[in-house]
This record gives C-alpha cells, structure tokens and sequence, in this order.
C-alpha cells in the first residue's frame, strides 16, 4: 500500500484527521516551551530584582490600560548600538515578576526599559501632559487626564494578592500595608515613609507629580517610568557567571 | 399531550435555561461591579442574553411542528441562515477596522489627531484596528466560508439547530466585548490576545461550539472523503482553541471587576505570548484562508486543484513547521539562543509549504488562465495567492537573525504584516465574498463586475503604496538606529529618526485610504447585488429561508 493510500485513514475519518492534527501542532509548543520553566539558565540570577511597589505596580498598569506596549519596547538587545544608547541589555531576571512581559515589537518610541532616573519627575510630568512641548518632532500621544486622575487605594491589596497567586512574592507585611505604602511612595513627609522604603530597598519616594494629595496617575506612571532598569547595580553584575 | 402537540427540542429548552441564568449572572456582576466598564459588560451580556432567549422562545412559537429537514427531494436542505449573518457581519467589521486603521495612520503622521483623550489615543485604537480586522473581519469570513464548505463539500445540512446562530451571534458578541472594552482601557496587553479573562471565556464557550458544529457535519457527511478545504478549516479550528487556552490562563482581581493577572512571567510569558502570536497568523490568517483559496480558486476557475498530492504534503508540512515560529519574534532578546536558533531554523523551513500551497494555488489556474482577463473575482483570488507567496518568502527572510536584527522594531515588521493581511487575507476574502453572496442570495450573478474592477486596482494601488512606503521607513530608520560617525559616535538621535518617517506615514496613510475606498465600492456592489440583482432561477431545492 502506497503512502497516498495509507493517508486516506485521514481523509475518510474525522475523528482520526483531529487526533492527527492535534499530534502534529503539539510537538514545536512542547519542545519550545515547556525546557523554560525548568532550565536553570533560563533566567539569571542576579541581586536587586524585587516586586513592584503598589504605587509602582498601579502606574504599570496604566502603562498597560494605555497601550504603552504597542510604541515602546522593554527589551535592550546585546547589540553596539543598542547598549549605546539605553545601556547594558536586557536580562531575563529584570523581567521575572512582570505578568505579563512588556518587551514589546515596536520602537515607534525609544525603548524605555532603562528609562528610570535619566529624566526628572517634571519632565516627565511635562512630556505625559503634551509630548510636543519638551520634544517637538514627538508623534506621542498627551496624557493630560492622567495628572487629574486619582488612583484607586481600595482594591490595591487584592491586586498584591492575585500577584502572590501567580507567582510574585509580595510578603503579607506588603500586602497588609498595601494602601499606606500607596499613598507614602508619593508624599516623603508621610509618617510611614521609612517603613515603606524598608519594605522596597531602592524604591524612590518623591512627590512625582508636584502636587500635595492623594496619589494621581501621574504620581503612579512616573513612579513606575523612574525605577524602570534601576534594580540591578551592572558594576556588581557578573555576566560571566550568567552567560546565556 | 397529543403526538401533533409542538414541543420544545432539549436545544430549545436547554438554551433558553442557559440565557436566562446567564442573564441573572450578568445582572448580579452589573450590581456589585468594582470598576466602571465591568459593569457596561456585565449589562451588555444581561441584556443580550434577554434578547438570545427572548428570540429562541418567539423562534419555537413561530415555528411549524417540526424544525427543518435535513433533505428536500433527496437533497441535503442547506442551512444559510447564520452564513448570511456572517457575511454581512465581516462586510460591516472589515469596513469599520480599515477606517481605524486609516486613523491611527493618520495619528503617526499628524498626533494631535490623538486629541489628548483617552478613549481616541493610538495605545486604545490600535487593539481595536488590530481585532476588528483580523477577528472581526476575518473571524466572520472563515466562519462564514467554512460552513459553507463544509455543508456543500459533505453534501448535508449543518449539524445543529441553533448552535451555528450561537457560533455566529456569539462570536460578534465577542467582537463588540472586546472592542469596546480597548476604548474603556480593559486589555490584558498580549498583542492579538488583548481580551480580558471574562471576554476569553466567552470566546471558548463559543469556539468549542464552533469545533462541534464543524466537526459533527463532518461526521454526517455523505461524501466519503473529506475534501482538503475542511481539513485546513479543522487544523485551524482546533489549534486557535489551544492556543487560545495556552497563552490566556490569568486570575482575575475580582470575579466583579476587570482586571487579571496572566498566569505567566516575563521570559516564559513572551514565549507563549508568540507561540499564540505567531500561530495566530499561521493558522487564523494562514491554514484557515488557504482552505477558502482552496475551495473557492477551483469552483470559480472550474478546474480541479492543480495537484492533490501536492496539498497532502502542504498540509502536514505546514502545521507541523508553523507552530515552532514563534520565537522568531524574539531574536536577540532574553528569551534563551537554543529557542531562537529553533525558531529561526523553523522558519526558514516554513518556506517550502509556504510556497508548495502557493504553487497548488496558481497552477489550479493551469488552462483557465485566460479567465484573468474577463474575471475580475478570480484575478482578486489568484493575486491574493501572488501576494501570499511574496509575504512567505519576506517572513522566512525576515527570521534570519541578522537580517532581523535591523527590520525588528521597525516599520519593516508592519509592512510585512500588512503585505499579508491586506494582500492576501484581504484579498482572498473580498474575492471569497464576491462568489459567496449571490450564492447565498440566489441571484445570477454579481451587480457589477465594473466595480470590482475598480475595487480591484484601487486596493492593488493602496497596498502597494502602503508596503513600499513601510519598507523604506523600517529599512530607513533601522539603519539611521545603528549609524556611527567616524569619530565613533552614534550619529543619530532617536527623535530624529521618528522625524525621518514623516513623510512615509503619510504615503503609508493615503494606502490605507484607497484600501478602504476599494472596500466601500465593494460594500455598495454586495449591497446592490442582493437587492437589484436578477434572482436566480429557482432551484430544484427549497433553501431554507433566512431565519
């Protein structure tokens, strides 16, 4: 019997032709996936990797609301030019907490994965607001309702939480002071501003957007914008120990 | 009860229990919703399933004794209904998707477009562009041509009574789910799979409903073989869904809220999130339009496919290969070398049934090539098969990792994409619908093969302004990226590199214009067609009416 004929199993039974057709498109997924949840080299092992504070993790996720992603890439690539203008490259540790990944595919803006402290709060405050009046070739959309938007501190812990659930791990002291650290990020008189930033090591408490009050959006954006790539200290990293 | 007495099928009942409890769910997540656009969905799902079991008890009071019969005179009672919904459905979605597209166009080259809110800004409007013309448009047109094939392929009515309206209604409902909640800022950020998790469990309930109706009409089939359209119909069918459950698994903040956390991080979340994103265009866009290239090429030229052999090995070959791509989307990232070496490799590979489908395609012509001339449908058909084979030997290309080490991030990558999507999928689903409509709608033929004429060579304008305009943009800021003056210096600045596109955008943008011109003539003939157009002769079969 000819293959042509023994492929007919497949076009005269369904069920058969289904069972087949799962088979095949199953094996590239297994082989490609699966080694990266077990493979120690998968991701590095570097110091200074922690969770997103909760003020952090708020202004990420207006990055995401926002579609940040579709213009702005977060991933340096190991290239001259590259490293030359954003600085060392991407590490797969930088992003071990992010649910999900912002590397992005397209740079119709520079690539922001270690934008953190290049630029002041203000300008940042200034670009979100209108793009065109810090950098006028800019195509970026204005951000003007972010300023005079309020963030939500209700829901924040369970936004802690559901992270611990999937992986990130935030400590029950950070997820019991949720809301206080929220709202100490943003103002440095607050009382519980130390407290916080034992919590974070590293973490920036700043009034980001100038203004006294309750956190905006524009305080939560600009606090997660200004630690993007700050966590890991590239004099103390060891490439050698973590080739990939 | 008397044996003349009308009774509810379990469908009917079981449907109408189903809507009404989802509608009481729907209602109870409105009131206690802890963000703004849950709420607007949650109502939007209470009252639609209202009007679902609203609409399926008026169907069953309206109704003879006895639901449609399978044959009339011995032949199979085709069941159109849902496919006319559908057509329709992707005419008005691809319409709406090119007008965004053409906006956000407009916003790169012109930005005050964006008009500083949030629901008009590029990061809201591209999702919506990005859905309404694959899922959207091209999600209506494979269901819409797949039950058409399928039925008329396995000569039987399709399987179920209501399911197929629940695949179609349900999947639109989607759509319209999807697409408002990227307005109202609810997105998961994967590209192509932006949908939260309430809208991805709709969309499995529907797609698994979907798999059933196909499949169980295979089943029946009075045909002994299967025929090679419905085996790229089932491989796409069936991979969508598995990819869709791999890459959306996420918990939700709350079960009242909008908001999820997907289940993966950083670097594995990437792979998945291109092990979807590739084989969403590998089996959406690809496996599912080449079984309408290779139903509807051969009906319109009135020849068989050119070599039956030939697509037993482009379809093994080309679900095998495809779903190892997608790390070709990450070269040089973090993502580690040993996945993107296989993932480049793979691609390259993808080549060959790439091209193998395309020479069935063209050489299905072979002795009806002259049918290019006076038929402006098949020439639509047969160039979207040009333009598949150009966009698969530009993507294994694109792969190779130095050469993606320059077109990625750039506008190259855009223009590839849309050398396929408006070329090809745009293409072959025009050339699908113009068969498809006076079919469905018995007329003779279409009102004007004038106008598709120009529909025609106004989008062959528009989408080769648009690709070269992107290539010379992507190339262009590629290399100003890695320039050096020679005292060692990059020599450009970013922003000037964003001020060099200017002038592509806006090529790029009156593409996109006449693309979308094309398709409302397109709109206007269809329109016509079904209500100017002569009727067909009656056929010996009474076709169920439009229910």
């Amino acid at each position: 019997m000819s293959f042509w004929t023994r492929h007919q199993i497949f076009e005269k039974n369904s069920i058969i032709l289904i069972v087949g057709i799962l088979a095949v498109i199953a094996i590239g997924g297994l082989v490609e996936i699966t080694p990266l949840f077990y493979l120690k080299s998968t991701i590095e092992v570097v110091d200074g990797i922690r969770p997103y504070t909760p003020l952090e993790l708020t202004g990420r996720n207006i990055y995401l609301r926002e579609g940040c992603y579709l213009c702005h890439s977060q991933m340096i690539r190991p290239l001259r030019d590259e490293v030359e203008r954003y600085g060392h490259f991407s590490l797969a540790a930088e992003s071990m907490y992010d649910h999900p990944f912002q590397w992005g595919s397209k740079r119709t803006g520079p690539d922001l994965a270690r934008v953190g402290a290049k630029y002041s709060d203000d300008w940042h405050v200034t670009h979100l607001t209108n793009p065109r009046a810090i950098v006028p070739q800019s195509v970026m959309p204005g951000y003007p309702f972010l300023a005079e938007t309020e963030v939500d501190p209700d829901t924040i812990a369970d936004h802690l939480r559901t992270n611990r659930a999937v992986g990130v791990p935030y400590s029950d002291d950070q997820i019991a002071n949720a809301v206080a650290d929220l709202k100490a990020q943003a103002d440095p008189d607050n009382p519980g501003a130390d407290a916080f930033a034992k919590r974070y090591p590293k973490a920036v408490v700043r009034n980001f957007d100038g203004k006294a009050g309750m956190p905006t959006e524009m305080d939560a954006l600009i606090a997660y914008l200004q630690m993007l790539g700050t966590l890991v200290d590239f004099k103390l990293y060891n490439e050698k120990a973590n080739l990939r | 009860m008397s044996p003349n007495a009308k009774t509810m099928t379990t469908g009917e009942s079981g449907l109408t229990v189903f809507f009404v409890l989802a509608a009481f769910v729907c209602m109870i997540g409105a009131a206690k919703a802890v963000d703004a656009p849950f709420a607007f969905h949650a109502s939007l799902g209470a009252v639609a399933s209202l009007a679902a079991a609203f609409a399926i008890l008026n169907r069953y009071f309206d109704r003879p004794l006895s639901l449609p019969v399978q044959e009339i005179n011995g032949r199979p009672n085709y069941n159109m209904g849902p496919i006319k919904f559908a057509s329709v459905m992707a005419m008005f979605w691809g319409i709406a998707g090119f007008t965004v597209g053409l906006l956000i166009a407009c916003q790169l080259a012109w930005p005050v477009l964006n008009f500083d809110l949030p629901w008009t800004s590029f990061g809201r409007l591209r999702p919506l562009h990005t859905s309404a013309v694959i899922f959207a448009f091209g999600g209506n047109v494979l269901i819409a041509t797949s039950f058409y094939v399928v039925q008329k392929t396995s000569r039987v009515r399709l399987a179920g009574d209501l399911a197929p309206w629940f695949v179609v209604l349900g999947y639109n409902f989607f759509i319209l789910i999807a697409g408002t909640g990227y307005l109202l800022g609810v997105t998961q950020s994967k590209e192509y799979a932006e949908p939260e998790w309430y809208a991805d469990l709709w969309l499995t309930i529907v797609w698994v409903t979907y798999l059933l109706v196909f499949l169980m009409t295979l089943v029946k089939r009075k045909e002994p073989h299967i025929f090679v359209a419905n085996w790229f119909y089932l491989a796409f069918i069936v991979t969508i869904a598995v990819l869709h459950l791999g890459n959306n698994p996420a918990v939700p903040v709350s079960v009242f809220g909008s908001k999820s956390y997907i289940v993966w991080a950083g670097v594995q979340d990437a792979m998945f999130q291109w092990w979807y994103g590739h084989n969403a265009v590998g089996f959406f866009l690809t496996a599912g339009f080449l079984a309408i290239m290779y139903y509807f090429i051969p009906k319109r030229a009135e020849r068989p496919i050119y070599s039956y052999r030939l697509s037993i090995i482009h379809f093994w070959a080309l679900i095998f290969l495809y779903i190892w791509a997608g790390p070709h989307h990450l070269h040089y990232t973090a993502l580690p070398d040993w996945a993107q070496t296989l993932g480049m490799t793979f691609s390259i590979m993808l080549w060959m049934p790439s091209w193998g489908g395309m020479i069935n395609g063209l050489m299905t012509l072979s002795g009806a090539w002259d049918k290019l001339r006076t038929d402006p449908v098949l020439r639509m058909l047969v160039v979207s098969v040009a333009f598949y084979g150009m966009s698969t030997f530009e993507g294994p290309m694109m792969s190779i990792k130095v050469v993606n080490s320059l077109s990625h991030y750039t506008d190259w990558t855009i223009g590839h994409v849309h050398s396929g999507a408006l070329g090809w999928v745009g293409f072959v689903s025009f050339g699908a619908l113009y068969c498809l409509v006076p079919w469905l709608w018995d007329r003779k033929g279409l009102y004007s093969l004038k106008l598709v004429n120009w529909h025609f060579w106004i989008a062959t304008m528009g989408i080769v302004l648009y690709i070269s305009a992107m290539w010379v943009s992507g190339i262009l800021q590629g290399l100003m990226w890695r320039a050096y003056t020679s005292l060692g210096f990059l020599e450009y600045s970013f922003i000037e590199t964003v001020e060099a596109m200017h002038p592509f955008y806006i090529i790029r943008a009156a593409g996109g214009a006449l693309f979308l011109i094309g398709s409302l003539i397109m709109a206007y003939n269809l329109w016509m067609t079904v209500h100017a157009s002569e009727a067909e002769v009656q056929s010996p079969v009474a076709l169920q009416p439009a229910e």
